[in-house]
């Protein structure tokens, strides 16, 4: 949906994790957006296989037509659902193409975790691990003076990501958070086990397993999980595939990324040995990947066995080949794993099932006791969140546990909505040059505060400021040619320094003297003295606050009665 | 302030690389890397001029190393774990890999071979090893709450890293061992335009511009080929990692093309190793490597196997890449000896040879060597020097020069005399410092850094908002007051600063008097003043007010009749000291009278 926003004006997009930019090239390619993209390495690399495999999958089964008449509200209205309740589908797009991809991702600037990377001279912004996926990031964007934190899809269980970086999020002025787990009451330590459990049942029973999932992320822990456990359950001749149109880049470069894993698996490349124990099922051939079914799979496959196929939805790719051919028999089992889609609409199109159908979703994301725990960690002075994290799930209204508890509370925003953050911008940083710092003259007016004042040029460029000392002033021109008056006018209002303190009376009186006013008379007032110099017939109100000035059109007296009263003046 | 380098064995020298720099009151040691050429104290360098003033620790704030070559961290375990140093140690992640694997090698053939004792051991060296921090290219690493570092990619080796120290706004860039061409292995170095105080830049090869890559392949694979087919063996020393693996890629790919069937051997366990890191740690290599790695893994060779010191006897051509590289003790020693008596043979250095070392010996042309137990070694084979070392040519320094922008340049590690020449160079082309400090020597170079302060926002929009549009002659003065509390510096605007001290304004007016000679009516004077000020002060705003009285801007001016004199007007002209230059212009040009009007 872009019609709130015009992308072209969009300076920068900033990407989390490799399945937060599957819509990248929407924006990169048809919005005229011209700005910088920035993401990590395995954010690019592994979206990139993401996206090879989408393509792959919606080019492999061309639709020879497509309709769009449905589109037209009087008919969609009539449509049964869910397509009747589909919002939007005029902004409906047809899936991209792989050039258009490679275009969209050679956009992309590279950044490492904790990189500060200078946004106009304004901003900077900077990655850092988050814990869910290889390359996954939440972002810092920091001022000199304000610091906005954007917490995204992040994980504080132990997988093979580089751990969450909590440290560094802390002083935050606010904490945008988003990418909570989508089962905030499922344990994925728990999912894991009952997965491999339901696996091995079926295995036992001579049924197959069909694993619906995306080519990368969790299937990694769940290879490592089955590689612990095959042994000890006694399916190590249960063959495993994996199959999918980027399988075995996906397997590879898991193995290529050390700096972004987890200590343990860092470790390993040490020594020099794979990160991932993957490599060793490819060797063993225990795990085997293909690009598809067809090809070289078919002469391998044996039943029993264990496929990871994708798409999770099972409206696409080579999983909708197995739920066909495994569907009739009850002796095999479908597990969902990944968290994104529904089961039950998942499963819709292929009812009435025999096989057995079990739900472990794996969602590592934060949960709402983890999120409790890390605003206290973090301490945020504000935390801003969609609103639905802001009250229980609509089918678990009591369960007031399942929604964001901080304080101040969390400030919400819907979809479409503008939010304005509470905090005031104060001060900017500047540069003082040396030869300027060296000119000035500080001078102590409380004990432990000093202040100069500070007349010197501005120069503004790519939103620096840098304060230089000014110029010297242009000696006067030679020629004493006549000037007209208008000539003389003054320029500009040049600024004269603010005056304070106040002038004691005798001092005054006694410097008058000291400066050839002989006939000094004063009298007192209700607020103070006047001072009258009576040959000069010129009047000084003194106050507490103000002096006051009053003679004939003398100016070189006016002068000189103006300094010696400056004298007793700090000028700010 | 002041930032000072010393060296106590990098300077004029390619061996032992250690560089101490001091920037803002911040101590960091840059590589800790021993000499080949000699085999007594002289190796390492001499750390007592830290020590003399307490514990390595307390005085050194972090330790660098830029990458894996011995002549840059060989040191590092006798530094931390003999003379005793607790502080972080950061390198790049393969560097931290590779590094403790050549520190093995390294002792064993010391200490196992040759027997030395008084040196570090195993264990010292996996203590080293845990002090070690590895860092990613470009994260600024936070080593104390002023003192950051930044790696780059430096393109000598696998995990070779140059390094951005940065306190405050003054900042050194080390590069360390660099290439500015990509190879068949590697990217090249980059760096963004940081413009750091000081540049400490390698100078290996500070005269030396290299002729094209393809060429220098080409005759090296020319070279092999002539001796294998006239049934002579190719020795060719190399360090297990680095340019080892550049050469198998392109002797792998020839012996492919041509079907050669001559064996090609690489010497000691390492290699498979070596390959495996190259494999894990491909993000590090260069970009045709890393596109096409899930194909095809270019680190997987065909026809190099794994050598027996018993080959080294069999009749017949082989080619046997042998470590270590400058043939200064180890396996490529042993055949060295074997082979040196056959013209037929042939030895091809393939880089850079300290002083000290056979390899150095029969390069400078000595054909008569004395080994161990005064044997004389007559040397028949024929000798080759290619350079492949990956270091930066003169084109390649003044090219990262260009892209930094330093505001100085230290030369080292390279012989006093290229450096000189490279010295002139630099300072001819960049009009910057140029400094080539010997062994032991301190440089020290004043940084003149800005004083960064906070501003007002309000003052600063005032500020930008006035000078939208400036005059390039006449710029704008800005005034304001810098209150300095504690170590915090605010500049803000005067009122805000009279504000936040608590203090009142004090005003300061003054109001004159001038003396008109106008016969008419007061408010017809008045009139007059307006008309006359109004066509003079084109750019202010001159206002009649109802009460009689005018303004221009905030200057107040009131007429009244001279109590004596009728024909005699006084204008009271009242302005503050603010605005000064106004009203004194104002007083005077009133004194002049008013121009005659047409009646």
């Amino acid at each position: 949906q872009t019609e709130l926003l015009d992308l072209s004006t969009v300076d920068v997009i900033l990407i989390s994790n490799y399945h937060c930019m599957m819509a990248l090239p929407y924006i990169t390619e048809y919005t005229g957006f011209t700005g910088t993209v920035y993401a990590t390495e395995p954010t690019v690399q592994i979206g990139r296989l993401l996206m090879e495999e989408l393509v792959n999958s919606i080019e492999r089964v061309p639709k020879a037509q497509s309709a769009s008449m449905w589109k037209n509200k009087e008919v969609q209205r009539l449509l049964p659902a869910p397509l009747k309740d589909a919002v939007e589908v005029s902004m409906w797009r047809k899936c991209y193409t792989m050039p258009e991809v490679n275009a969209a991702l050679s956009k992309i600037q590279l950044v490492g975790y904790s990189q500060k990377i200078e946004l106009f001279g304004a901003v900077q912004v900077t990655p850092l691990s988050s814990g869910y996926a290889l390359g996954s990031s939440n972002w810092i964007i920091q001022s000199h003076y304000e610091k906005v934190s954007y917490v995204s899809g992040s994980s504080l269980l132990t997988t093979h990501p580089q751990p969450m970086d909590q440290a560094s999020l802390k002083n935050s002025d606010v904490l945008i958070l988003t990418g909570l787990t989508q089962i905030p009451t499922a344990n994925p330590d728990g999912m894991v086990g009952e997965f491999c459990s339901n696996l091995a049942m079926t295995v036992r029973n001579g049924g197959n397993v069909l694993v619906p999932c995306y080519p990368s992320g969790v299937i990694y822990d769940l290879l490592e999980c089955l590689y612990q456990y095959i042994d000890s359950a006694g399916l190590s001749n249960v063959p495993f595939y994996f199959i999918s149109p980027v399988a075995n880049s996906s397997l590879e470069f898991s193995q290529i990324f050390a700096e972004w894993l987890c200590h343990n698996k860092q470790t390993k490349v040490y020594l020099p040995e794979p990160p991932f124990p993957h490599a060793e099922l490819i060797q063993t051939n225990k795990l085997k990947h293909y690009p598809s079914i067809h090809g070289d799979f078919s002469n391998d496959f044996k039943q029993p066995c264990v496929v990871f196929t994708g798409h999770p939805s099972l409206r696409f790719g080579d999983v909708v080949h197995f739920m066909e051919l495994w569907g009739k028999s009850s002796l095999n089992t479908v597990i969902f794993t990944e968290p994104d889609f529904s089961y039950l609409d998942a499963l819709a199109p292929y009812q009435p099932l025999a096989m057995k159908c079990v739900y472990c979703p794996i969602d590592t994301r934060l949960n709402f006791i983890q999120v409790s725990k890390l605003l206290k960690e973090v301490q945020p002075l504000h935390v801003v969140c969609p609103e639905q994290y802001t009250q229980p799930p609509p089918t678990q209204s009591h369960r007031t546990d399942l929604m964001i508890d901080c304080q101040p509370p969390a400030m919400s925003y819907r979809r479409a909505e503008v939010l304005t953050l509470p905090y005031k911008r104060r001060y900017e940083k500047i540069e003082i040059m040396p030869d300027l710092a060296d000119s000035l003259v500080p001078l102590e007016i409380k004990p432990g505060i000093s202040l100069a004042t500070v007349s010197a040029v501005l120069h503004t460029k790519d939103n620096k400021h840098v304060l230089q000392l000014p110029p010297k002033p242009p000696q006067p021109p030679a020629s004493k040619k006549r000037k007209r008056v208008s000539d003389d006018v003054p320029e500009c209002k040049s600024l004269k320094p603010l005056l304070s303190g106040s002038i004691p009376m005798d001092q005054f009186v006694q410097t008058l003297e000291k400066h050839g006013f002989s006939d000094v008379k004063v009298e007192d007032t209700a607020k103070g003295h006047i001072v009258l110099l009576q040959e000069a017939e010129t009047l000084i109100q003194l106050e507490e606050d103000s002096t006051h000035i009053i003679c004939d059109n003398d100016e070189p007296l006016r002068v000189k009665l103006r300094d010696l009263v400056l004298k007793f003046l700090q000028k700010f | 302030l002041l930032m000072f380098s010393w060296c106590p064995g990098a300077g004029q020298d390619v061996g032992r690389s250690c560089i101490l720099v001091s920037i803002a009151g911040k101590n960091v040691m840059l590589d800790c890397g021993m000499h080949m050429g000699y085999n007594d104290d002289r190796r390492f360098p001499d750390f007592s001029y830290i020590t003399q003033n307490g514990r390595l620790t307390d005085f050194l704030d972090c330790v660098i190393i830029s990458h894996f070559h011995l002549d840059h961290c060989g040191a590092l375990p006798y530094f931390s774990e003999m003379v005793g140093y607790d502080g972080p140690i950061y390198m790049t992640h393969p560097t931290k890999a590779i590094c403790p694997i050549l520190l093995e090698d390294y002792r064993k053939i010391t200490v196992d071979k040759k027997g030395e004792t008084n040196f570090f051991t195993s264990q010292m060296i996996k203590d080293c090893m845990k002090k070690v921090v590895a860092v990613h290219l470009h994260q600024t690493v936070q080593v104390d709450e002023e003192l950051e570092i930044k790696a780059y990619y430096a393109g000598h080796v696998l995990g070779a890293a140059m390094f951005q120290i940065k306190v405050g706004c003054e900042s050194v860039v080390y590069t360390g061992d660099y290439n500015m061409t990509p190879d068949r292995h590697l990217g090249a170095a980059w760096l963004d335009k940081c413009r750091p105080d000081l540049l400490i830049t390698e100078s290996t090869y500070a005269t030396t511009i290299r002729d094209s890559k393809r060429c220098r392949e080409r005759d090296f694979l020319k070279k092999v080929h002539e001796t294998v087919e006239r049934g002579g063996k190719v020795l060719i020393p190399v360090f297990a990692l680095g340019r080892a693996q550049e050469l198998c890629i392109l002797l792998e790919t020839f012996w492919e093309r041509m079907n050669l069937k001559a064996p090609i051997y690489f010497s000691t366990g390492l290699t498979e190793k070596a390959n495996h890191y190259y494999k894990l740690f491909i993000t590090w290599t260069n970009q045709k490597i890393r596109k096409t790695f899930v194909q095809r893994n270019m680190f997987e060779f065909k026809h190099i196997k794994a050598f027996d010191r018993a080959f080294a006897d069999n009749p017949g051509p082989m080619v046997v890449f042998a470590t270590p590289g400058m043939l200064h003790a180890g396996q490529s020693l042993q055949i060295f000896r074997k082979w040196a008596g056959n013209e037929k043979n042939m030895v091809i250095m393939p880089g850079y040879c300290v002083q000290g070392t056979v390899g150095h010996k029969i390069l400078s042309g000595q054909r008569k060597l004395e080994m161990e137990g005064r044997q004389i070694l007559e040397v028949k084979m024929q000798v080759e020097y290619m350079s492949f070392s990956a270091h930066a040519d003169a084109k390649g320094i003044m090219q990262l020069i260009r892209q930094a922008e330093p505001r100085n340049v230290l030369l080292v590690h390279g012989e006093a005399k290229k450096m000189e020449f490279l010295k002139q160079k630099i300072e001819q082309e960049f009009h910057v410092s140029c400094f080539m400090p010997a062994n032991g020597e301190t440089t020290t170079i004043l940084t003149n850094p800005c004083i960064p302060v906070d501003i007002s926002l309000g003052l600063l929009k005032r500020e930008t908002a006035i000078g939208a549009a400036p005059d390039a002659k006449r710029p704008r003065l800005m005034h304001g007051t810098l209150l300095m509390k504690d170590n915090s510096f605010r500049l803000v605007s005067p009122e805000q600063a009279l504000k936040e001290l608590g203090l009142a304004e004090h005003q300061l007016r003054f109001t004159c008097r001038v003396h008109i000679q106008d016969p008419r009516k007061e408010h017809e004077t008045v009139l007059r003043v307006y008309n006359h000020l109004k066509g003079v002060l084109k750019d202010y705003s001159v206002q009649h007010l109802p009460d009689g009285s005018i303004t221009v801007e905030s200057i107040l001016i009131q007429a009244t009749a001279h109590s004596e004199d009728q024909g005699t007007k006084v204008l009271l002209v009242s302005w503050t000291y603010q605005d000064e230059e106004l009203g004194s212009y104002l007083t005077s040009l009133l004194k002049k009278g008013l121009p005659q009007s047409t009646p």
